[in-house]
């Protein structure tokens, strides 16, 4: 191709304390190209989209858009350039309605007189229909991502930065998603795609760069490879798929009985009469779409909220009117969905991160005193264990990245061998391998008799983890069934909130 | 063009240095403003900042200043620490020395080495009850504990001014609006002989070692963190959120009401109206510029007790207006919260880059 390149990145470096985000990244993006970025959690994916839409610059090296040299130096001038970019974690505001909060992302030049009746246009030319008066607080999280999208295509966009953007949607809106990529790129939009899912990119990129601890290891068209070979690429070595254990029936350690609580948040979810048993060395998953009681659910479980109605037991004991530490000192363990500033506290150091959820079960509390020394001790193990990468027990949790933090929190959980453990979304923005590893160690923890429940918006996790298997729609939970005896589209219903009861609903 | 970027991690070396710069600045600002007054400089910075060092009397001075001001501040980092903002310090200081100095009067005329402890009790009592207020609003109705306890300041300082004019009026004391003074059994004992230092430094420093252990080694110590950054992180951690807020408006409130009683029963030996004279204000600025940690603390409570000895020197050697301590003391945390911005983000210099194409 001799045409000039959108994007041309030569010699990107950057470095931050301790580490190198970037080390001479190289490569260019042609315009209407579907290009992924690949790599494992902190191999720099997130730095480099982030020095491309002027969020932070880099300390070498230097950008050519459409040959012209480039150095965003706030996001509002790589928009003004035609970079759009769609964060993984949005950022809408829930009181605020569509329009408002399109408005708000936009260079101020860039906002029309009739924004509404723009909005409707490009959200249907698109396929992505959206209604411009609604507040976000009453979208679902697919909705929230159009708002996000239909943002950057109001301005135009001649290269649409997406960071994984299917770790919040159903199988039906991923479709709807590529449809939309497909249509921009036909168009002439470039589109930079990252995503840890190998199966999406070899469906819709055009070619790939390959990150690993911050360098372009590798590039390839990903039609012409296979999953496992684009995994090797990215990881280095071989990928160890999980392997799913014999399902045993133990004893029944976690029972749930017409459990209710009312959500204070006026955008949160009520738990309405959810009855479930886990029996030890059961998995049992939970689908749904998010923001359909999956965090209300699992605060309930764990204590850090007071249920209404309901009874929960663990092992026969009535736990109901405990809190978090009282549940854990009897074998309950969790790991909250967001990790910065729930499962972890952002300015804490990891040794000291372990002493929120693990004083009570690893002794290293006695009368109210802390003991330091175990508590570095048992960081130092988990870091170990579940490979986490980072400069050290010393770091505060905010420094690791996303996926390593992850590590740490399950690693944190998991260490303390839970007779119970509670997981919402345990490979979240997690790589391949460190996914594999988190099932892994997972499935030990049930083989050893512990009973699981696992609430997750990844389907495929679900089903490749999970002995049992229900649906949480709309704050209420189905009857768990046996992994695999539900079809695709019986799924997809009760995703959508259509229980036996009341599938009227659903028929045209 | 000059940009902040912040840190990944706050800089460890500059928390623990931005207040001694704080100081520095503070000081380099102090010269130029005498200057401006037509002051000379430097023997003015001389006669607050290190004249006070020179003079055993002075040093014993600053201790009785430094009591109140170490032992409310620690109170005060427990709930700054987590959150809580406890503004109304004064008011808790001020109940404290009332209920406590009401107990003393109550026994003017008896002896026993049972008066003081107990007025001790009553003053860390009332500084509390006065505290709850605040709390109760906080956890049963949301409502701002700012707000809450800084206008119950002004309620205590007047209700105590009405006593003082009324019931607690001294009767044999020309109808002065001043207590009877404490019987020997109702003060603090005195710890430097000679001087006006008493034994409440002791306690302001116990106070200091023991926040030190809860702090570093404590779950209470640690909740209280937690559930300053992070609220929903200390609710998976099993700590409940009201109870942290009563916690710290306790020990805030309790510590507080104990220094107002040691004023009451030390220097000055009966209840006044003008006995709350800012002590509990003061001290906010002591527990930042401690950097909210015990031994921080007691390093600043020497440095506003300072402002306070060299500014009334000034005052007699320099005919300057009474004012010059609090404008040392507001300089102090100006200084400190804007350097504090070093900590967390760093400087850099940007070439101004034109925006758009």
């Amino acid at each position: 191709m001799t045409q000039t390149p959108l994007l041309q990145l030569s010699g990107i470096t950057k470095r931050f304390p301790g580490v190198i985000a970037n080390d001479g990244v190289s490569f260019s993006i042609e315009p209407g190209e579907v290009h992924a970025l690949l790599g494992e959690n902190g191999a720099g994916k997130s730095t480099l989209v982030k020095m491309i839409y002027g969020v932070m610059r880099p300390d070498e090296g230097d950008m050519h858009f459409s040959g012209a040299p480039y150095m965003p130096a706030k996001p509002s001038e790589a928009r003004a350039h035609g970079v759009g970019m769609v964060f993984q974690h949005f950022s809408l505001f829930d009181a605020l309605s569509v329009a408002e909060n399109v408005a708000l992302g936009m260079n101020k030049d860039a906002v029309g007189a009739n924004l509404d009746q723009q909005i409707i246009e490009v959200s249907e030319a698109y396929g992505l229909p959206l209604d411009p008066t609604r507040l976000i607080g009453s979208l679902s999280v697919g909705e929230r991502q159009r708002v996000e999208i239909v943002r950057c295509l109001l301005q135009n966009p001649r290269l649409l930065i997406m960071d994984e953007p299917t770790s919040v949607l159903t199988p039906q809106e991923v479709d709807i998603l590529f449809e939309t990529l497909r249509k921009l790129s036909s168009e002439g939009c470039s589109i930079l795609y990252i995503s840890h899912k190998l199966e999406e990119i070899r469906a819709l990129c055009d070619k790939a760069t390959v990150l690993r601890g911050g360098k372009v290891v590798g590039s390839c068209d990903p039609r012409q490879e296979t999953a496992k070979s684009l995994a090797e690429m990215m990881i280095g070595a071989s990928l160890a798929m999980p392997v799913p254990t014999a399902r045993t029936e133990g004893e029944k350690r976690l029972i749930v009985e017409g459990l209710s609580a009312i959500s204070e948040d006026p955008f949160g979810v009520d738990i309405e009469d959810v009855s479930f048993t886990v029996s030890a060395g059961e998995i049992l998953g939970v689908a749904g779409v998010a923001g359909n009681g999956q965090v209300e659910l699992m605060e309930v479980l764990t204590g850090e909220r007071a249920a209404d109605k309901g009874v929960v037991r663990i092992d026969g004991e009535d736990i109901g009117r405990l809190g978090p530490s009282e549940r854990r000192r009897r074998g309950m363990c969790s790991v909250p969905e967001e990790r910065l500033g729930h499962g972890a506290v952002p300015d804490m150091t990891l040794w000291e991160n372990t002493l929120l959820s693990a004083r009570t079960r690893m002794g290293m509390e006695s009368n109210g005193f802390l003991d330091l020394m175990a508590a570095s001790k048992f960081a130092t193990d988990v870091v170990a264990k579940f490979n986490v990468k980072t400069a050290g027990i010393d770091h505060v949790a905010r420094s690791l990245s996303g996926g390593n933090l992850q590590k740490f929190i399950v690693g944190r959980e998991i260490m303390q061998t839970p007779t119970v453990l509670v997981i919402l979304q345990p490979t979240w923005g997690v790589d391949a391998a460190a996914a594999a590893d988190i099932h892994r160690a997972l499935q030990t923890l049930a083989a050893g008799g512990a009973a699981i429940l696992v609430i997750s918006q990844d389907l495929d996790e679900l089903m490749a983890i999970s002995t049992s298997f229900a649906v949480i729609a709309e704050g209420r939970l189905s009857e768990p069934v046996q992994t695999g005896t539900l079809s695709i589209e019986e799924i997809g219903l009760l995703m959508g909130g259509v229980h036996n009861s009341t599938g009227e609903e659903a028929r045209p | 063009m000059i940009r902040l970027e912040p840190r990944k991690e706050p800089s460890k070396v500059l928390l623990y240095t931005t207040p001694v710069l704080a100081v520095c600045v503070t000081i380099l600002a102090g010269i130029v403003m005498f200057a401006v007054l037509g002051k000379p400089p430097f023997r003015a910075i001389a006669i607050i900042f290190v004249d006070p060092w020179l003079d055993s009397f002075t040093v014993a001075e600053m201790m009785v200043k430094a009591t109140p001001l170490i032992l409310i501040a620690i109170g005060l980092s427990f709930g700054f620490r987590a959150g809580v903002w406890n503004i109304g310090a004064e008011g808790q200081f001020t109940i404290g020395a009332l209920t406590g100095g009401m107990v003393g009067l109550a026994f003017y005329n008896m002896e026993g080495f049972w008066i003081l402890p107990l007025m001790c009790i009553a003053g860390a009592a009332g500084g509390m009850a006065w505290a709850a207020i605040p709390a109760f609003l906080k956890t049963r109705f949301n409502a701002n504990e700012i707000l809450v306890s800084l206008m119950l300041t002004y309620v205590a300082v007047l209700l105590l001014s009405v006593l003082v004019h009324g019931p607690l009026k001294d009767p044999e004391g020309l109808n002065f609006p001043e207590s009877r003074m404490f019987s020997d059994s109702a003060m603090m004992p005195i710890l430097l002989e000679g001087t006006r230092t008493h034994i409440g430094f002791l306690a302001a420093i116990v106070a200091a070692a023991v926040a030190w252990v809860l702090f570093d080694r404590h779950v209470i110590g640690f909740q209280i963190k937690v559930a300053g950054q992070a609220p929903r992180a200390a609710r998976y951690g099993g700590f409940v959120q009201n109870r942290v807020v009563w916690m710290c408006l306790m020990i805030s409130g309790g510590l507080a009401g104990l220094a107002g009683l040691f004023e009451a029963a030390g220097p000055v030996g009966q209840l006044v109206p003008a006995l709350p004279v800012g002590y509990g204000f003061t001290a906010i600025i002591v527990a930042f510029l401690g950097r909210l940690n015990p031994i921080g603390i007691v390093l600043a409570g020497f440095v506003m007790a300072l402002t306070y000895i060299g500014g009334e020197a000034a005052q007699i050697e320099m005919n300057l207006p009474s004012a010059i301590t609090g404008v040392f003391q507001g300089m102090f945390l100006f200084f400190l919260l804007g350097i504090d911005v070093l900590a967390k983000f760093r400087i850099r210099m940007v070439k101004p880059v034109k925006a758009g194409a």
